[in-house]
């Protein structure tokens, strides 16, 4: 069992990802996935890491080159922010259309404009929709863990799906926490080398990414649903077993203080640590609060999410991005959705908090649940916008 | 709107490769993962000539045989005869007309396909 280091949490994804073995690195630098590449390539450049770094001209081009990589039998990783996915996003949603298990981790950072290179969700939001398995970490044990947790699950042959990590930008990427390593070998015994289910060889020729006329796209479609859909057993199987290989246990919803709460707030991401001070904070007051934090945000955990919420009157889901002009965040609209056909189902109130980099402290989330019981908050509101 | 085209040309090419059944018939279980196609060469046994609204015409008396047909055919739908011309497979060509328009010696020619 490895020891506890105290480093970036960009250099402790970076290690998972040299943990991992990946044979291919594909990235361009963007602010603040940066550290977490420079490391690997560090890595490559002495040695330490068996694997082509290729640093590419573009994002477009990084997930293009995995895509490649990955049909021809390679363990592949990138690793973006913001821009960045937006300008790899035309290869976002082809990657699981062809069900090549790539992982990539996303460093949250808000989509311009304004320019901003700080924190928030509104990158993933814009590819909310684009088939990968998506997970939210909130520390960077979480980020360590989930880059092998990550090829893990994608590389089943009951998945084969890739892999987003969601880390949240500068709050995690740039935080120095104390992680917990692994010993290689006990990395190589949970993670197997990657066996493709097709290959792209001249001695077995096959096609990948044809054509499909109107007659056959919607079976396509059909079935990538179904194999996202079907991920979820091999997700939670995933997790189970690395609890016996570290010891630390994850699952599609987290709870806290949730099981008698009246009210309960939903969080995800970084934000997470911080409401659950706050929820400390008002147990102590004798309120009856509670937390969930969703892990899994795609395939969404509907069956974890109903048994997480219980009982409770208010949920008050946080947002990290704006669906400007729509019914609220992308995160409250999916929950109002998911509550619709519930009898005495829960009155939701969304905050959206948190964008490009301002801070949401544990006062914040005090002040929301304040307006929240007593009635001055509901529906949907910017918090802490001034004017 | 293009009316009905006429068909009966379209006729598999013997010795080759048939689809199982139309991509119509397909269920979505039935797929590969990622849609992979398994085999080589399945694309011949995909018919394309019903595209077409125009089929090319080959005036043989004015062809000089120099094949810059078959070179720019975006379909690879011409081969050549045992005599050296080069003849579009009408079970692939879509009527894209680049072969009229580039052939040096004017020998071919578009004809609109017939309405059933």
């Amino acid at each position: 069992m490895g020891k506890y280091l105290g480093m970036e949490v960009s250099f402790a994804a970076a290690e998972a990802v040299k943990l991992c073995n990946v044979d291919v690195v594909a990235a361009y630098p963007i602010t603040p996935q940066t550290h977490i590449v420079e490391r690997l390539s560090q890595f490559v450049a002495d040695g330490e890491l068996d694997a082509e770094f290729v640093p590419v001209e573009s994002e477009h081009s990084a997930l293009s080159l995995c895509v490649g990589s990955q049909a021809a039998g390679a363990r592949s990783f990138t690793c973006t922010s913001s821009q960045g996915l937006a300008l790899m996003s035309e290869i976002v949603y082809i990657v699981p259309a062809l069900r090549l298990p790539i992982v990539m981790i996303l460093a949250n950072r808000s989509l311009s404009g304004p320019l901003s290179i700080w924190n928030d969700h509104s990158d993933v939001m814009s590819v909310r929709d684009c088939g990968w398995i998506q997970l939210f970490v909130e520390n960077g044990q979480e980020v360590f863990d989930h880059v092998i947790i990550a090829y893990k699950i994608a590389e089943n042959h009951n998945v084969l799906l890739p892999v987003m990590i969601n880390m949240d930008g500068f709050i995690l990427s740039h935080m120095f926490e104390p992680i917990k390593l692994m010993e290689q070998e006990d990395v190589d015994a949970y993670l197997p080398p990657y066996q493709p289910k097709f290959v792209l060889h001249p001695d077995k020729p096959v096609t990948m990414g044809a054509y499909a006329m109107p007659a056959l796209f919607t079976e396509a479609k059909k079935a990538q649903e179904e194999a996202l859909l079907a991920s979820y057993p091999h997700i939670l199987q995933a997790w189970k077993s690395w609890e016996k290989v570290s010891g630390r246990s994850y699952h599609p919803v987290e709870t806290f203080c949730s099981e008698d709460a009246e009210t309960l707030f939903i969080t995800m991401g970084s934000l997470g640590e911080t409401a659950g001070e706050a929820v400390r904070v008002l147990r102590g007051q004798g309120k009856k609060v509670g937390l969930l934090k969703l892990r899994l945000w795609r395939p969404f955990p509907f069956h974890d999410f109903y048994k997480a919420i219980g009982n409770a009157q208010r949920l008050i889901v946080l947002d990290r991005a704006v669906s400007y002009g729509g019914p609220g965040g992308p995160v409250a609209g999916e929950i109002r959705s998911a509550l619709y056909n519930m009898e005495n189902r829960p009155q939701v109130i969304n905050f959206v908090a948190g964008l490009g980099g301002r801070e949401v402290s544990v006062e914040s989330f005090l002040e929301m649940f304040i307006s929240s019981v007593e009635g001055k908050a509901s529906g949907y509101q910017l918090f802490g916008v001034r004017g | 709107m293009l009316g009905t085209i006429n068909r009966s040309f379209i006729l598999p090419v013997k010795g080759e490769k048939q689809m199982p059944k139309a991509d119509s018939e397909y269920l979505w279980n039935e797929l590969q993962p990622g849609c992979v196609i398994t085999e080589p060469g399945t694309s011949r046994a995909y018919y394309t000539g019903d595209w077409r609204a125009f089929y090319p015409v080959l005036q043989k008396e004015r062809c000089i045989q120099c094949g810059i047909c078959w070179i720019f055919c975006p379909d690879m739908a011409y081969q050549k005869d045992e005599k050296g011309y080069f003849i579009a497979d009408l079970n692939y060509c879509k009527g894209c007309g680049i072969c009229a328009r580039e052939c040096p010696a004017d020998a071919i020619h578009m004809e609109k396909e017939k309405e059933i």
